[in-house]
């Protein structure tokens, strides 16, 4: 009920704001994972948001975490004949002879979020994608200086094991504050993403380390299990934000309320506006022929309680995280 | 040979001492406690605590268990009840948020045990089909969000303090005492035990076995149900995709571990919810001990498999064997 009046409400903003509209309406299909994660309802939220914004008729099909369902969706579009499709995958793997049918209908494919395998290759226009392992870098640039020259623990609670955006976010952070000696990851444990278990880690953590007075500061691969930390931290007496610092990435709504508490320091935004530069992206080669590079790089904001966290909290809660 | 087989128990309680042991030499403060805003504070106590969703949930399965049935759906269910009772939270008081939750919990029960009961499906089927459209209802109640409330509450079943010890652990103790006197006070746990025996013959004895198997799958819906909102307090939020997540592996796991047979009959609560434990004490030290990640599932397996060889009346015979062979020799 609310997003739809917040849809409604930035429909009316941007038909009184657009600048009249150069060049006909286009038509976009757009394959959606699904609904794995409420950064991903966020996706498909500022996905319609824009596409208002740009007068883009953006038809939306969600493939229920399946890519079989994607496969049909892409299809389905090539017979409608749309202007561009885009796509973010579930899988890396398998879009060869469907993106090549498109190719062949000689309708340009964007990549959000995720790209393929192999990548680069001539299937797809280009891809609009974070670099986990710059919002890793972010965050331990961040950490290191704000702690500056003093002797620093830190421990770390990982994403699920084996998957590649843990993986990344670890070795971006890791390589950041390799370059400062007095920085050290002293326990590094996988949290899976999740508030519980990374509550429940760091509970551990806290134990295993003088009740938390060996800690110095907390990085979290997400959000998520930065919420359930703090929680952990509070509980055992200590003052999160205070006596230990935190960092964590995505930056979701409630890690913006821990931060307005005083209870969280930073955070590296993963943006939910993938689709935006796609849009641009699009437009400027069906209008211009200008072909965009193979990689557009979203760009890994840090935010932190300086930032105006009442703000962004505002900005984001009805985005359907 | 018979004096060799482990005494019912015996093996769960040396397991369980063994783990502690190897916990207290990974973690040299395992066994400190201290009080921390009139609450216990310690890894004991986390060990309690994290493993209290295992062991309410393992208190139904070993009920489904003893039928000779299973129960898949109670992670889901927990999602389910989670689901409901952080979006009444703000707006209801405890009371009303406990109903809708634990009544969840009973009608989740109800349909699978009409699955199972009343129209004869397999178990592991007929909770197969809630197991995933449970957390697709769950999904729906948040609307794919984690749904956060702040009703001290329900924060404080989740977080608060009994005596010292955390809510979640006095609940389960006060759960497992329940079942126990009902179960056990009356002549209910024999005919448990029979029904998962031999159905049929329990039947013709005059069992009405169908009303046994339709209440242990209502109680189990239960069991879940409060685990969910335990679950769910804790964090101070639901989140339908992880709550009770392959939890449901983890109870029937906590039951084996309890010495009860999946083929039905005799069945025991304490050595159920002692497998709970088995499995958090685990967890707990796999947490301290600082090992990498990548092997927190390889020592799990390895200690699982090491628990169940103890308790195998095989190979504990085979060491009688070896025993004797040795005696004969010299």
């Amino acid at each position: 009920m609310t997003l739809k009046a917040l849809f409604a409400a930035s429909a009316t903003a941007a038909l009184l704001l657009a600048p009249p509209a150069n060049a006909a309406e286009l038509t976009i299909g757009f394959s959606q994972i699904g609904s794995e994660s409420g950064w991903r309802a966020a996706e498909t939220s500022v996905s319609k948001q824009e596409a208002t914004k740009r007068k883009v008729n953006l038809k939306i099909a969600d493939a229920q975490q399946k890519q079989e369902n994607q496969i049909k969706a892409i299809r389905s579009f090539i017979a409608q004949n749309v202007d561009a499709i885009f796509l973010a995958p579930v899988v890396s793997t398998g879009w060869d002879s469907v993106l090549k049918e498109a190719k062949e209908a000689k309708i340009p494919v964007v990549l959000l979020d995720r790209d393929i395998d192999p990548s680069g290759k001539e299937l797809y226009l280009t891809a609009v994608t974070s670099d986990s392992v710059h919002e890793g870098a972010v965050a331990g640039d961040w950490l290191a200086k704000t702690v500056g020259t003093k002797a620093c623990n830190i421990v770390e609670l990982q994403g699920t094991v084996g998957a590649s955006v843990a993986a990344n976010r670890k070795k971006g952070f890791d390589t950041a504050i390799a370059k400062h000696a007095n920085l050290k990851v002293v326990r590094s444990q996988t949290g899976d993403f999740t508030r519980a278990k990374g509550k429940e880690v760091m509970e551990s953590f806290i134990k295993a380390e003088g009740g938390g007075k060996n800690i110095c500061a907390v990085y979290a691969h997400n959000d998520d299990m930065m919420v359930g930390a703090i929680q952990a931290m509070k509980e055992a007496g200590l003052k999160p934000g205070k006596d230990i610092l935190t960092v964590s990435i995505d930056a979701v709504p409630d890690i913006f309320k821990a931060m307005v508490a005083g209870e969280a320091n930073a955070t590296v935004e993963l943006t939910p506006n993938m689709a935006g530069p796609a849009f641009d992206a699009v437009a400027a080669f069906k209008e211009k022929g200008t072909v965009p590079p193979k990689w557009i790089q979203t760009e890994s904001r840090l935010l932190t309680a300086a930032d105006d966290p009442q703000k962004e909290y505002d900005s984001k809660k009805g985005l359907g995280y | 040979m018979t004096a060799l087989l482990p005494r019912r128990g015996l093996a769960q309680l040396l397991a369980l001492i063994v783990i502690l042991a190897v916990d207290r030499v990974v973690s040299p403060q395992f066994f400190d406690l201290r009080l921390q805003d009139g609450r216990l504070f310690g890894s004991l106590i986390d060990v309690l605590n994290r493993g209290t969703p295992v062991a309410l949930l393992s208190l139904g399965m070993v009920l489904v268990i003893a039928t000779r049935g299973i129960d898949l759906s109670v992670g889901a269910i927990m999602a389910i009840s989670g689901a409901i009772a952080a979006s009444l939270a703000d707006s209801h008081g405890l009371p009303v948020v406990l109903a809708a939750a634990l009544g969840a919990g009973l009608v989740c029960g109800l349909w699978n045990g009409f699955l199972v009961a009343v129209l004869g499906m397999q178990p592991i089927v007929a909770t197969l089909i809630l197991m995933v459209a449970g957390r697709g209802i769950a999904q729906l109640i948040t609307e794919g969000r984690i749904v956060t409330f702040s009703s001290p509450d329900l924060v404080w079943l989740g977080n608060g303090a009994v005596l010292g010890l955390p809510v979640p652990v006095a609940i389960a103790l006060g759960m497992l005492i329940l079942t126990a006197a009902v179960v056990r006070g009356s002549a209910l746990g024999l005919l448990i035990e029979a029904t998962g025996g031999n159905a049929r013959a329990s039947e013709l004895a005059g069992i009405g076995t169908r009303a046994m198997i339709l209440s242990v799958y209502v109680w189990c819906g239960v069991c879940a149900a409060l685990a969910g909102v335990i679950a769910a307090a804790d964090i101070m939020g639901a989140d339908a995709n992880n709550a009770g997540l392959w939890l449901e592996l983890d109870a029937i796991l906590a039951v084996v571990i309890g010495g009860t047979s999946l083929f039905g009959g005799r069945f025991s609560l304490v050595l159920a919810v002692l497998g709970a434990l088995i499995i958090q004490t685990m967890n707990t030290g796999i947490l301290l001990s600082g090992y990498p990640p990548e092997f927190n599932l390889l020592v799990k397996a390895v200690v699982v498999l090491a628990v169940l060889l103890l308790q195998s009346p095989k190979l504990t015979g085979f060491a009688g064997i070896a025993a004797r062979l040795r005696r004969t020799k010299a």
